[in-house]
């Protein structure tokens, strides 16, 4: 399905837009009022993007560095090109293990290779432990946002599923009251699971160690009672030293939901007595993406999703909307990478406005990249429509008079012209959409009167 | 060929312009760096408290499982700790050391050598930190440094208690992991 289709879909329930619209950008406010309480804000993410643009340039090297080191640590490392090599391979652990059930914490990468129905297709039972993401698989739904996966959820929504699935009480949607039920039902899976999987916020090549941030305590749950703890990384995750750590951990929290830090931050590096770590590296698009000059820039993402908050098209048409593991501005460019047909809609769903690029930590250009791929989509595809109004549009803004004439024709019809003219089915802007008051004089009028 | 020898082979044949690594500036509060790591603590939803006012503060209450790590504190030990972890379900309180805290954000490190079991901080009902005072560090920046090339099989950052938001954005101390975090500075 297109954005705009899936888009409208989603603005039905208009009380529930508004809401999704509401609290985003209250998380967009909260990182804008924390980041501004550190006066190297900006100097930060330069560092991190330069640091990100070596990791890029150096790639290969990292990677041959972080495996050896893990090695060293006692780490099993395995390599996969897509994202069947890397679903097999996890499976092939699994059997290896004998295990019939794992609990999972949240890992974008799981998700972009489809693990779950493909572990469940193989008689694995999957319990993602996230609250948010066990929320949204009660439900057989992907996430809607990559930090908070059922944000498109209300708590009766919530309230009746546990109701069905965890026999709450009926109607009650305390939060803290749903979330004990959680608590209760997911603490039984955590002590019952042999193998726990989590996926990896940061690799770093120095030490061969991995980082991985939650504010549950999911992850650790899972991983310290569990015998096997298996990574999974996307190999665009790794940075060069420890002590970049300092320059990502001061970001990452601060600008996905504006708290100062994550509340665990665990640093694997070797497995305790007794048990096993395996990390799957996986490639699935990347390295091709990477060989993009004008996009490669994606890849620096630390999948933050504040660009998600602040984007004026995710907030109102929600993450389903773009049909994409990753959705909103970064999502809309790493998705026509992996698949330019089905994704084609994304980098249109955007104003350009740019605000994406403003709060991106690590300095992603993603409404430049947007632009980019839109050329790159109407080069493939052609869009009949609006490329007839460019046309039309490049011819009057190349003649001052025709400039000048069809302004005054446009003010003038504005004004008087029958609403239904406007908003018509023909007219795909005019669809939740109000057009501005139009100005009695243009302003080179006004500035000719004003100003002699 | 290996899936690693293709993907680094890939990596390889594509044209990159040398980026240099850049060097990490020494940021740094220079403040009181108690009063900032306490409101950092509030901020998170955890407590700070000196030494007597833990002891009231326990006293008070009523935790029949108790396992305490700390030199000075392991009298308040009600068990051994048990040589399986998942015996520590029933764990109500857990006192540890951290090894030392950074004042802008809360955040207190602990390694192996100050968890018995990994698990230990996320299991138990309740969690209480010890850390010295003389312990604080400014930003990020000075904990990796503190840091260094120290091995350790496991590293870990806390900050405050499990939480959540994940019902509707509103906030929800005990998720998964402890309910509560105090810090004991001493």
């Amino acid at each position: 399905m297109s954005h705009p289709k899936a888009a409208s879909q989603f603005l039905k329930d208009q009380a529930n837009s508004h809401w999704h619209d509401e609290t985003l950008w209250m998380v967009r406010e909260k990182r804008d009022i924390i980041s501004k309480t550190i006066p190297e804000w900006e100097e930060l993410r330069n560092l991190a993007s330069q640091i990100k643009d070596n990791v890029l340039s150096n790639l290969d090297s990292y990677l041959e560095e972080f495996e050896a080191n893990a090695l060293k640590n006692g780490i099993q490392v395995h390599w996969a090109k897509d994202a069947h090599e890397h679903n097999q391979i996890v499976l092939g652990i699994l059997q290896e293990k004998n295990c019939k059930a794992i609990v999972k914490s949240k890992s974008i990468l799981t998700e972009e290779c489809h693990l779950n129905p493909y572990l469940e297709k193989n008689g694995v039972e999957v319990v993602d432990t996230d609250l948010g993401e066990r929320i949204v698989q009660f439900l057989q739904q992907p996430p809607s946002h990559i930090v908070m996966p059922a944000i498109h959820l209300k708590k009766r929504d919530i309230s009746a599923l546990f109701h069905e699935k965890l026999d709450t009480e009926k109607g009650n949607e305390d939060p803290s009251y749903l979330t004990n039920a959680a608590r209760l039902h997911l603490r039984e899976k955590f002590l019952g699971s042999k193998v726990a999987i989590t996926g990896v916020n940061f690799g770093i090549a120095e030490t061969g160690e991995f980082v991985v941030c939650t504010n549950e305590g999911n992850a650790d749950m899972g991983v310290h009672l569990a015998d096997v703890h298996i990574a999974c990384m996307g190999i665009e995750k790794i940075i060069p030293r420890r002590k970049d750590l300092g320059a990502f951990l001061r970001l990452l929290a601060r600008s996905a939901t504006g708290q100062p830090i994550t509340n665990y931050n665990s640093h694997f590096r070797s497995p305790a007595k007794g048990k096993e770590i395996h990390i799957v590296l996986v490639d699935n698009g990347r390295t091709l993406q990477l060989g993009r000059e004008k996009f490669k820039n994606s890849l620096k993402c630390i999948r933050c999703g504040a660009c998600m908050n602040t984007c004026p098209i995710y907030r109102r048409s929600g993450g389903y909307s773009y049909g994409s593991t990753v959705p909103g501005p970064i999502g809309s460019i790493l998705s026509p990478g992996l698949d330019m047909e089905k994704y084609s809609t994304l980098p249109f769903a955007s104003t350009l406005c740019g605000s994406c690029s403003d709060v991106c930590p690590v300095k992603i250009n993603i409404h430049e990249q947007l632009y980019e791929w839109r050329q790159e989509i109407t080069k493939n595809h052609g869009e009949a429509s609006k490329s007839i109004a460019m046309k039309l549009a490049s011819v009057i803004f190349k003649s001052p008079l025709a400039y000048q004439f069809s302004g005054a024709m446009m003010r003038k019809a504005v004004r008087n012209l029958p609403k239904g003219l406007i908003y018509n089915p023909l007219n795909a802007w005019g669809k939740n959409r109000d057009l501005p008051e139009a100005p009695k004089e243009s302003f080179q009028e006004w500035y000719k009167k004003n100003r002699k | 060929m290996s899936s690693r020898e293709d993907i680094l082979n890939s990596i390889r044949g594509i044209q990159r312009e040398k980026k240099p690594l850049p060097d990490l500036p020494d940021y740094r509060l220079g403040d009181d760096l108690v009063d900032l790591f306490t409101r950092a603590i509030l901020a998170n939803k955890g407590e700070v408290m000196n030494r007597e006012e833990f002891e009231i503060w326990l006293s008070s209450s009523d935790f029949q499982q108790i396992v305490s790590i700390p030199e000075s504190f392991q009298s308040y030990s009600t068990q051994e700790l048990p040589e399986d972890p998942h015996q520590l379900d029933n764990l109500q309180l857990a006192i540890l050391e951290a090894q030392f805290g950074v004042a802008e954000n809360g955040a207190m490190w602990m390694d192996d050598s100050q968890l018995p079991h990994r698990v230990l901080p996320f299991i138990t009902e309740h969690l209480v930190l010890v850390l010295s005072k003389q312990k604080l560090v400014d930003t990020m920046h000075q904990a990796y440094e503190r840091i260094g090339d120290e091995h350790s099989g496991f590293g870990l950052f806390v900050a405050g208690p499990s939480k959540t938001a994940d019902i509707e954005q509103s906030l929800v101390v005990g998720a998964h992991g402890a309910k509560s975090l105090r810090v004991v500075l001493i």
